[in-house]
């Protein structure tokens, strides 16, 4: 973890953004999730590998899930991760927050806790200094819950 | 390896004093079974694994039917544990009407029950525990319990664990995990686990603000001139299957990733053996052990599946020992420059009747249930037909629970929990308050009476349904499937969500549930905080003294697919 001040600082940000995106109750459609991302790379093709996204398989409480993102890279002036965004596909809102990293970061590793509507696809994107893209992808289960013995 | 002869020794034993009639006389069974042949195993090295799990708190000798469906899906059906019955018998070559057959499948259950006895007692256990501690040595015996020790019976639920504390305590584990351990709430489990002469280990509970361990994971021990690491994994998802409001401040999951590091670290503090004490369930451990490097053996419990030999998967040796205290499980290793090159293993089936009791442990269990005595043994009515619950859809105890709360609370439907534990009634048998606590007793008793619209329903079925049959083991929960009283379905576990639960159809007037329309339904142990009603054990014991004599159906209102 070990996330600056300065990195919380910008989490809680740009949670507030996603929290006044919000307004329309339906869910969003793999459009709206490919725009994201293509808005994100501005049109680049994201590939596996590097990025690590972390999430429970299935979440204890849907309306506070961890999930943590961590990219491989050597954060040096020449090489490192500017930032990760995480889309949650099939939520109201799909954008749950966007990290912003610099070499000063030290590494490419941030958490926060987002709220699921139902069982979907959480995504993740890094975007790297050397303009290459990575992409990850989880699939959280959100139960009624109740009867296991 | 050895397999086969271990069952021939039983076998035999069934044989020569039955060929198969069913009808043996209790005497001339147990003239011919004696403590020495449940005791008979084909020694190994120098490390002995002893293991009991999911004992539920029951401290005397019982009835527990297994089930007559269990159910695997995908790359698991067919193979053990998935077998019932006649498969089971014919699987593992047992003899109908053996021992072994008694112990472990439902052929001709009551009548083998009449013939065998019951199975389990702790003072039993403890004879056999001590006697293989003598006979191995001391230092060369590790003793692990698997969980759900703490909950479910009366006395553990009036002492809150502390009758099973100090009994247990006489038995000396070297570790322990838990499960409904947690709904006792965190502070009583940290009060307890504070009284434990042995650790209680989790390497996948953290806290939920910094995720940090709350408890250790992994305890290192010198056993038979070896260095043994035991790591302990608690229920994967305790805070779905059971109030989260209980222990707010802890996360679990299956935490895979820590897990591992878990098994490098003790490999890399120099353990020449890896011991996973594990409360995942058996298809979880069954896929973990492909999934994972470096561990030797899980000792597996939650599912309460119970087969007789250890599985070998991979590397790594899974043995399940089932539940209630019905059997202790036992694997032996040989250790060669810090490897396990050989092994034999066994679930050894606690006959009470042909099993001397250790008097301490009678002592001790006589002491934490004097106050109760009284309680305990009232009869509150009486069965003509068999009462179990162990199943994957119904079982007669829940059909009557749900019976119970459709009248008890004016409802059109009722749910009852899929839990695997609760004991047997034979038919015949008078119905005590003790009897009533091993289906009942837990810390969210309380029965609701709720409107569900039909969609609603449809919901919940589907989404219980998704816990037992998701094709990937590390969906599944453990649990049967909800039973429902007042309705019947058709569900084809083999589908995917979603679809599996078809035909859902209001039983008194025949007619489908209406997604649109709403229902009055009963239901207890729900994991939502608040919930208001009686308590199930106080409704059931109303609802049987009316009744005064329990008469089942068969239950045809869910059909398989």
């Amino acid at each position: 973890m070990n996330l600056t001040r300065r990195k919380f600082l910008t989490v809680s940000t740009s949670a507030a953004v996603a929290t006044f995106f919000g307004g329309s109750q339906a869910f969003a459609t793999v459009d709206e999730i490919n725009k994201a991302i293509s808005e994100f790379t501005g049109g680049g093709e994201p590939e596996s590998g590097v990025l690590t996204l972390k999430t429970p398989e299935i979440a204890e409480n849907g309306n506070s899930v961890p999930v943590s993102v961590a990219v491989e890279s050597p954060m040096t002036d020449d090489d490192y991760v500017e930032s990760v965004i995480i889309l949650a596909e099939d939520n109201p809102n799909p954008e749950v927050a966007t990290f912003h990293f610099s070499p000063a970061s030290g590494e490419g590793k941030a958490s926060t806790r987002m709220r699921l509507a139902k069982t979907q696809n959480v995504v993740a994107v890094a975007k790297m200094s050397n303009g290459k893209f990575y992409k990850a992808s989880n699939n959280v289960k959100v139960t009624i819950g109740g009867c296991g013995g | 390896m050895h397999s086969r002869r271990d069952f021939l020794q039983f076998a035999a034993v069934a044989a020569t004093l039955t060929g198969f009639t069913g009808k043996l006389s209790r005497a001339n069974a147990q003239q011919k079974l004696t403590q020495d042949d449940l005791l008979a195993f084909d020694d190994k090295g120098k490390i002995t694994l002893l293991h009991i799990t999911d004992t539920h708190a029951q401290l005397k000798p019982l009835y527990f039917r297994p089930p007559s469906e269990n159910i695997g899906v995908g790359d698991y059906a067919g193979i053990p544990p998935h077998l019932v019955g006649e498969d089971f018998l014919k699987h593992f070559g047992l003899e109908r009407g053996s021992a072994l057959a008694y112990a472990h499948t439902m052929v001709d259950y009551a009548d083998m029950a009449r013939t065998y006895g019951r199975l389990g007692g702790l003072d039993r256990t403890a004879t056999l525990v001590n006697a293989i501690r003598a006979e191995r040595g001391e230092d060369n015996v590790l003793m692990l319990d698997g969980g759900d020790t703490w909950q479910g019976s009366y006395t553990s639920l009036k002492t809150q664990a502390q009758d099973m504390i100090e009994c247990m305590g006489l038995l000396k584990p070297d570790a322990m995990v838990g499960h409904w351990e947690f709904t006792l709430g965190a502070d009583r489990v940290m009060e307890l686990v504070e009284s434990l002469d042995y650790p209680f280990l989790a390497s996948n509970i953290v806290d939920t603000d910094w995720e940090e361990p709350v408890f250790e994971s992994t305890a290192m021990y010198e056993v038979g001139g070896s260095s043994v690491a035991v790591i302990g994994q608690a229920m994967p998802y305790t805070p779905i299957a059971n109030p989260r409001w209980m222990f707010p401040e802890w996360s679990f999951g299956l935490r895979l990733e820590a897990l591992q590091a878990n098994v490098d670290k003790a490999r890399a503090s120099g353990a020449e053996v890896v011991v996973l004490l594990s409360h995942n369930g058996f298809d979880v451990d069954r896929k973990l052990a492909a999934d994972l490097s470096g561990i030797d053996v899980i000792l597996t419990g939650h599912t309460h599946d119970a087969i007789p030999q250890a599985i070998k998967v991979d590397n790594t040796l899974i043995l399940a020992s089932g539940s209630h205290g019905k059997y202790l499980g036992r694997i032996d290793l040989e250790v060669k420059n810090g490897k396990v090159v050989d092994y034999s293993s066994n679930l050894i089936p606690v006959f009470s009747d042909v099993i001397e009791p250790d008097p301490v442990m009678a002592a001790k269990i006589d002491e934490v249930r004097a106050p109760y005595k009284d309680e305990l043994s009232r009869v509150i009515g009486k069965t003509d037909s068999l009462l179990y619950r162990r199943g994957n859809f119904n079982g007669t105890w829940d059909d009557l629970i749900c019976e119970a709360m459709i009248e008890e609370r004016d409802a059109e439907l009722s749910f009852s929990p899929g839990f695997r534990w609760g004991t047997t009634l034979l038919p015949g048998d008078n119905i005590t308050v003790e009897d009533l606590y091993t289906q009942t007793a837990m810390n969210y008793p309380e029965v609701y009476r709720l409107e569900f619209t039909g969609a609603r329903i449809k919901e919940v079925l589907e989404d219980v349904c998704d816990n037992l049959f998701n094709a990937d083991p590390y969906f599944q929960q453990g649990g049967d499937m909800v039973r429902v009283g007042g309705m019947g379905y058709s569900c084809t576990p083999g589908a995917s969500m979603g679809s599996r639960i078809n035909n859902m159809t209001l039983l008194a007037t025949g007619e489908p549930i209406d997604p649109a329309k709403s229902y009055v339904v009963a239901g207890w142990a729900s994991v939502n905080e608040g919930v208001e009603g009686p308590a199930i054990y106080d409704l059931m014991e109303t609802y049987i003294g009316k009744k005064e004599v329990i008469n089942m159906k068969a239950n045809k209102a869910v059909k398989v697919n």
